[in-house]
C-alpha cells in the first residue's frame, strides 16, 4: 500500500516535470542551444546523489565500493565540468560595450566612403 | 549526532524540503537561459540547486563511508575542472558528449551496485527493480554511445559511418531484444549476476552499434538524443531510490534533450529514425566520390582583392558561417573582417542556420567567443526576409544550408530542408576550399548562379586576406 502510493506520487512528479521541462526549454532561443545542452547535461549529473545514497547503505562489498567510487567520480565530473563549461560559454554571450555605435550606413557611404 | 539540531536537519521531511528547493532552483535556472542577459545567472542558480541537493544527500542519516565519498569527489573534480577550464570552444561538442557519457556511466554503475547489494533485487518492490533495470540499460547505452560520439568528433575514430551493412538493423534489434529479455528475466525473479552483466554488455554493444554507423555530420543529433537518454535514466534512478530531486532534474533533461533532438532533425529535414539508422552523414567519404563536374553552368571565381572591393562598397553584408568556418577556426578572422567593414559604415549581421556547426547553437558560441555582439546573430527565421535587401552575402564554409535545391528541386534529397535564402541577396561571395559537395553529396546550384563569386581557399587565410586588402583600399 505504502509502496504503491510512493510510486504514484513519484510518477506524478515525473509527468509534471516532463511538462514543465517542455514549457521552459521551448522558450530558449536557438542561439543559446549549445549552453542549454551543456547546462542540462550538468543537471543530469545529479545521478551523483544516487551514488552518494547507495554508498551509505549497509551491505556494500569491496567491489561495490569500487564501482560506487567510480560512479561518484563520474557524477562529479558531469556536474562540475558541465556547470563550469556552461558558465564559460555564457560569459561570452554577455553584452559588451559596443565601440562602433550604429551610424547610418548610407550617410557614411555618401560622406566618405572607401576611397 | 543526537542534538536537537542534528535531529532536525537529518529529518527526512527536512531533507525532502531541501530537494524541493533544489529542483525549484533548477527550473528557475533554466528559465534564465531564455535570454543572454539572464543566462549566466540562470546557470549559477541551477548550480546552487545542485549544491543544495548534494548537501541534503550528505545529511541523510544513513550516510557513511566518508573517505570513499571524498575520494570519488576529489577524483571527479580533478578530472572535470581542468577539462572544463581548458577545452576550446570548437571542441565543445565532444566535451558535452564526454560529460554526457560519464553521467550515463554513473547511472549504470549505481544500478549494478544496487543489484549486487540487494542480492539480485531480493526483497525489492517489483517497480523499483523495473526502474533500476531501465536505468541500467539506458545508462549503459548512453555511456558507450557518448564515448563513440566523442571519439568520432575528436577524430580518434573515423567520422565516416562504420556499418555492418544490411545486417546492421538486425544486429541492433537483436542486441536490444537480448538486453530487454535479460531485464525481464531479472524482474521476474532471477538473481543471477551473470544475467545482469550480460544485460549490461548487450546494452554496451547496442550503444556502440547504434552510434558507429552514424556519420560525423549527424553527431549533434546523436549527442542531443543521448543527453535525453541520460536524463531519462537519471529520472528512473530517482524513482528507484525515491528521490524527488533526481526525478525532476532527470525528467527535465529528458524533455530538453527530446526537444533539441527534434528541432535539429527538422532543421536537417530528416527523421530521427533515419538518422539513427545511419549511413548518410558520410562527410568526406561520399563527397570525394562525387567530386565536381557534371553541372552545366559555369563557376565564377574571384580574388581576395575583388571580394574586398565588393564588400567595401556594400551597404549591408550578411555573413553566413558554416561548419567550414568552425573547422578552420576562422571565427576571430571573421570578426576582424566585420570590424573593418563596420568601421567603414557597412551594416553587418550574421545569419545562422539551426544546424550550423556541430551541435545546435555551436556557431553562436564560436562567434560570441570572437566578441561578435549578440544582437548581430540572427536566427534563420529572422535572417531570411532580410536577404532581399542585402548587397553581399558572405558564405564561409557553409554549403547544404544555402542550397536553393532545397526549395526548387523536388527530386533533391534535401528538398524541403529549411535553408538560408542567400540567393535572394544582390550578390554572393562563397569562401570554400574546393568544389566538393557537402556531407549530403549534392551539388549546390548557388555556386553556378551568375551573381555568385567563389573564393577558393582555407576559410581563415581567405578571410584574413580580404581584411588585408580591405585595409589597403
Amino acid at each position: 500500500m505504502i509502496l504503491a502510493s510512493t510510486l504514484t506520487t513519484n510518477l506524478a512528479i515525473l509527468v509534471l516535470a516532463g511538462f514543465i521541462g517542455f514549457v521552459v526549454i521551448s522558450k530558449v532561443p536557438n542561439t543559446l542551444h549549445t549552453p542549454l545542452m551543456s547546462g542540462t547535461n550538468a543537471i543530469h549529473g545529479i545521478v551523483l546523489l544516487g551514488g552518494l545514497l547507495v554508498i551509505g547503505f549497509a551491505g556494500n562489498g569491496v567491489f561495490n565500493k569500487v564501482i560506487l567510487v567510480i560512479a561518484i567520480a563520474f557524477g562529479t565530473i558531469n556536474i562540475v565540468g558541465g556547470f563550469l563549461v556552461t558558465d564559460r560559454m555564457l560569459e561570452m554571450f554577455k553584452s559588451k560595450p559596443k565601440p562602433a555605435a550604429k551610424a547610418d550606413p548610407a550617410e557614411d557611404k555618401a560622406a566618405g566612403g572607401p576611397s | 549526532m543526537s542534538t536537537p539540531l542534528a535531529t532536525f536537519i537529518q529529518d527526512p521531511n527536512f531533507l525532502d524540503v531541501l530537494y524541493i528547493i533544489a529542483f525549484a532552483l533548477f527550473i528557475q535556472g533554466l528559465r534564465g537561459l531564455s535570454g543572454p542577459t539572464t543566462a549566466v545567472q540562470g546557470n549559477r542558480i541551477a548550480a546552487v540547486g545542485m549544491a543544495i541537493a548534494v548537501l541534503a544527500t550528505l545529511l541523510n542519516r544513513g550516510e557513511g563511508n566518508w573517505g570513499l565519498i571524498a575520494l570519488g569527489i576529489v577524483l571527479g573534480g580533478a578530472v572535470g575542472v581542468p577539462a572544463a577550464r581548458q577545452v576550446k570552444m570548437t571542441a565543445m561538442p565532444q566535451m558535452v558528449a564526454l560529460f554526457n557519457g560519464v553521467g550515463g556511466g554513473a547511472v549504470f554503475l549505481i544500478a549494478w551496485s544496487e543489484f549486487r547489494r540487494s542480492g539480485g533485487y531480493t526483497h525489492t518492490a517489483t517497480y523499483i527493480t523495473i526502474f533500476s533495470l531501465f536505468a541500467a540499460i539506458i545508462g549503459s547505452v548512453s555511456f558507450w554511445g557518448s564515448n563513440i560520439a566523442f571519439g568520432k568528433l575528436q577524430e580518434i575514430i573515423p567520422g565516416r559511418p562504420i556499418t555492418l551493412g544490411s545486417a546492421q538493423q538486425f544486429v541492433n534489434l537483436l542486441l536490444f531484444a537480448l538486453a530487454v529479455a535479460a531485464g525481464v528475466d531479472i524482474a521476474a525473479g532471477d538473481h543471477s549476476e551473470a544475467i545482469f552483466i550480460g544485460m549490461l554488455v548487450c546494452a554496451a554493444l547496442l550503444g556502440n552499434a547504434v552510434v558507429l554507423p552514424i556519420g560525423g555530420a549527424d553527431m549533434p543529433v546523436v549527442i542531443s538524443l543521448l543527453n535525453a537518454f541520460t536524463g531519462l535514466s537519471a529520472a528512473a534512478t530517482g524513482i528507484a531510490l525515491d528521490n524527488p530531486a533526481l526525478i525532476v532534474a532527470g525528467m527535465i533533461v529528458g524533455a530538453s534533450g527530446s526537444i533539441l533532438t527534434n528541432l535539429m532533425a527538422v532543421a536537417m529535414n530528416r527523421s530521427i529514425p533515419a538518422i539513427v539508422a545511419g549511413g548518410f552523414g558520410g562527410g568526406g567519404a561520399v563527397a570525394g566520390a562525387e567530386g565536381a563536374g557534371e553541372h552545366a553552368g559555369t563557376v565564377r571565381s574571384t580574388s581576395a582583392a575583388d571580394a574586398a572591393i565588393q564588400l567595401a562598397y556594400a551597404n549591408r553584408v550578411v555573413v553566413v558561417p558554416g561548419y567550414g568556418m568552425a573547422v578552420a577556426q576562422a571565427q576571430h578572422a571573421v570578426r576582424e573582417l566585420t570590424k573593418e567593414l563596420e568601421a567603414r559604415g557597412v551594416e553587418v549581421s550574421y545569419a545562422i542556420h539551426p544546424v550550423a556547426g556541430r551541435m545546435p547553437g555551436h556557431m553562436n558560441v564560436l562567434l560570441a567567443e570572437a566578441d561578435v555582439p549578440y544582437d548581430q546573430l540572427k536566427e534563420m527565421e529572422e535572417a531570411n526576409p532580410e536577404f532581399q535587401r542585402t548587397d553581399v552575402s558572405l558564405v564561409i564554409g557553409a554549403n547544404d544550408v544555402t542550397n536553393p535545391a532545397a526549395k526548387n528541386t523536388p527530386s533533391s534529397p534535401i528538398y524541403g530542408m529549411p535553408i538560408l535564402e542567400v540567393s535572394d541577396s544582390r550578390s554572393v561571395i562563397v569562401i570554400k576550399r574546393s568544389m566538393n559537395p557537402g556531407f549530403a553529396g549534392i551539388e549546390n546550384e548557388l555556386y553556378f548562379d551568375p551573381k555568385t563569386a567563389m573564393l577558393f581557399g582555407d576559410a581563415k587565410s581567405a578571410v584574413s586576406e580580404i581584411t588585408t586588402e580591405l585595409a589597403a583600399l
